[in-house]
């Protein structure tokens, strides 16, 4: 059976000024997949996905989120998705309970629903022993795991995770990746993610876009991408960083 | 809606909690109490030997004693009490890197100005009115006079006002947080604007209208007459473009039923004149509201003003995290 396709992105282009951020994007992402979108900084991954968002206007193009424009319809868009931007931010005089429950209560959860989900998603991201400590006395690393609960409190269909492992350390890197493909595989929800950290992408996507220049210069899984790009047969050994810098240089 | 009221909730707990609005809160009902029992004490001695004094309670807000006023002490510092409350609406959400977070969820984006903008507003009320029962309060102890009906309506009316020309200065402070990131850069310029349009817009005016229609010495009775009415009307014209103006016209009108126009100056022929003497009465309460609604519309309408630019640079405007 086909997969019913979750975010598609037609002819998508974004203009800054004369200079061109995001180049006539053309990617689809079908349901449960993990999609690991990679590039160095300032390749118009943060543009893409703020479009897909609804949080800026493309200048031409289209795009689809389920089914949604969410350049249209931006409210039934963020109704479904869950975003966590790059470098995160909170209310620091509150804990990580009220933070959570401002956000249920802003996505008209009820609060006797809100305080169910806040103690389970918690215990996936590891929060419980600091629930009740203010927001500003937080590790990078526990933001980092609040952020993910504040996106999983709405049970969303699509989450968006922007450079997600971004001043992790090692174990929360971990964490984190794990805690991404428990999302896709237990919950069926669909990842979008975005790095620039190669041997994490290539640990946990499904399928891989690579982003150079606000141009999509290759999209597929993995081994796929290693054919392609390096002109490999099947079975030879390859990394992502060698197909990756391989795109580089041609671009 | 549930987004308007959230966001509402979670901003009235933040300015109950702030330190800088308890502050300010507490300087200005200190500078109320002080204001009202200066004034208090020497209207005893203003009102020894009126016969049959009206209004009294009133003058506890207008009457001037050894400083000024409570009604031009809010004119004059009232404005502070609305930057306050929103110089950093939206840029502090902003720099605190919430506000991604924020346009993020499904709300309006309006809502998020509307909810702060309210909440700010019911702050003000809060404040004035509990400034106002203050000084009533003081008021009735210290000079033994109790408001009457019509006292309280007019209190009333100019607690609206009041609140209707903070709002105004909310306003126009949220507006600098929407289009300024940085909170520093945004208090300066409503700091600015505040100062220009309440003190130097007369001085402007006073300048365009010497300019524009200069008053000569030389010139014969009736073209010096012209010239000096002339000059006075670009003046006025010129201050009330002066939220403090309008603020000022329209409180001392309510306040103070004696006054039957907020003009300076009344080109008057012979029968009016004889009427104004010979009917030394204050004017009923419907003439007063009749005067002061155009002000009201006014400082309403400038408010809008600022909200209309708000949204529109704010529903447009792209934002990132970083």
């Amino acid at each position: 059976m086909e997969k019913e396709i979750v975010i598609r992105m037609e002819e998508l282009t974004k203009l800054y000024g004369t200079q061109t951020a995001v180049d006539r994007l053309t990617l689809s992402v079908v349901q449960g997949e993990v999609f690991g979108f990679l590039g160095p900084n300032g390749a118009g991954k943060t543009t893409t996905m703020l479009m897909l968002l609804g949080l800026t206007e493309p200048t031409s193009g289209t795009v689809r989120v389920c089914g949604f424009d969410p350049a249209r319809d931006p409210l039934k868009v963020k109704e479904i998705i869950g975003y966590l931007p790059e470098n995160v931010g909170f209310y620091e005089d509150m804990d990580a309970r009220q933070n959570l429950r401002y956000i249920a209560r802003l996505n008209d959860i009820p609060d006797r629903i809100s305080s169910a989900r806040i103690d389970r998603p918690r215990e996936e991201v590891d929060l419980a022993s600091e629930a009740t400590k203010k927001v500003g006395s937080y590790s990078k690393g526990m933001r980092q795991r609040l952020g993910i609960a504040e996106v999983l409190i709405k049970e969303p269909k699509v989450v968006f995770l922007d450079e997600p492992t971004i001043g992790l350390d090692p174990d929360g890197t971990n964490r984190m990746l794990d805690l991404i493909q428990f999302l896709s595989r237990e919950r069926q929800m669909t990842i979008f993610f975005s790095s620039h950290l190669l041997d994490q992408v290539q640990q946990i996507s499904d399928r891989i876009g690579i982003m150079i220049k606000g141009k999509l210069v290759a999209a597929g899984p993995l081994a796929e991408l290693a054919q392609r790009g390096l002109g490999l047969e099947e079975g030879e050994a390859y990394t992502l960083e060698e197909i990756y810098m391989k795109y580089f240089k041609e671009a | 809606m549930h987004g308007i009221l959230t966001i509402y909730i979670k901003e009235m707990e933040d300015h109950f909690s702030s330190m800088r609005f308890l502050l300010i809160a507490a300087l200005i009902v200190m500078i109320g109490v002080i204001i009202a029992s200066m004034v208090g004490m020497s209207m005893q001695e203003e009102l020894r030997g009126v016969a049959k004094p009206t209004f009294v309670f009133l003058m506890l807000f207008t009457s001037t004693g050894k400083l000024f006023s409570f009604v031009q002490f809010i004119g004059l510092l009232g404005p502070l009490i609305g930057i306050i409350l929103g110089f950093d609406a939206i840029n502090r959400e902003r720099s605190g890197r919430t506000l991604s977070k924020l346009v993020s969820q499904p709300i309006y984006r309006d809502a998020i100005i509307n909810a702060k903008f309210l909440a700010g507003v019911t702050m003000i009320a809060i404040v004035m009115a509990s400034l106002v029962l203050i000084i009533s309060g003081l008021g009735i102890r210290l000079i033994g006079v109790v408001p009457g009906a019509e006292e309280i309506w007019r209190l009333l009316i100019y607690l609206v006002l009041s609140i209707l020309y903070i709002s105004f200065w909310l306003g126009a402070a949220i507006l600098f947080s929407v289009v300024f990131r940085s909170t520093a850069t945004s208090a300066l310029a409503s700091l600015a604007v505040w100062i220009c349009l309440s003190f130097f817009i007369g001085l402007g005016g006073s300048f365009l209208a010497d300019a524009v229609a200069p008053i000569n010495q030389t010139a014969d009775m009736a073209e010096a007459t012209n010239a000096f009415l002339k000059n006075a009307e670009i003046q006025r014209i010129a201050s009330l473009f002066s939220p403090m103006t309008l603020y000022g016209d329209a409180t001392s009108t309510i306040l103070d039923p004696m006054r039957k126009t907020t003009r300076a100056f009344v080109l008057m022929g012979p029968l009016e004149r004889f009427s104004l003497s010979r009917f030394q009465n204050p004017l009923p309460l419907g003439q007063s509201v009749v005067i002061v609604a155009p002000f009201m519309i006014s400082l309403i309408a400038i408010t809008f003003v600022c909200f209309g630019i708000c949204y529109a640079v704010f529903m447009r405007q792209e934002i990132r995290s970083t």
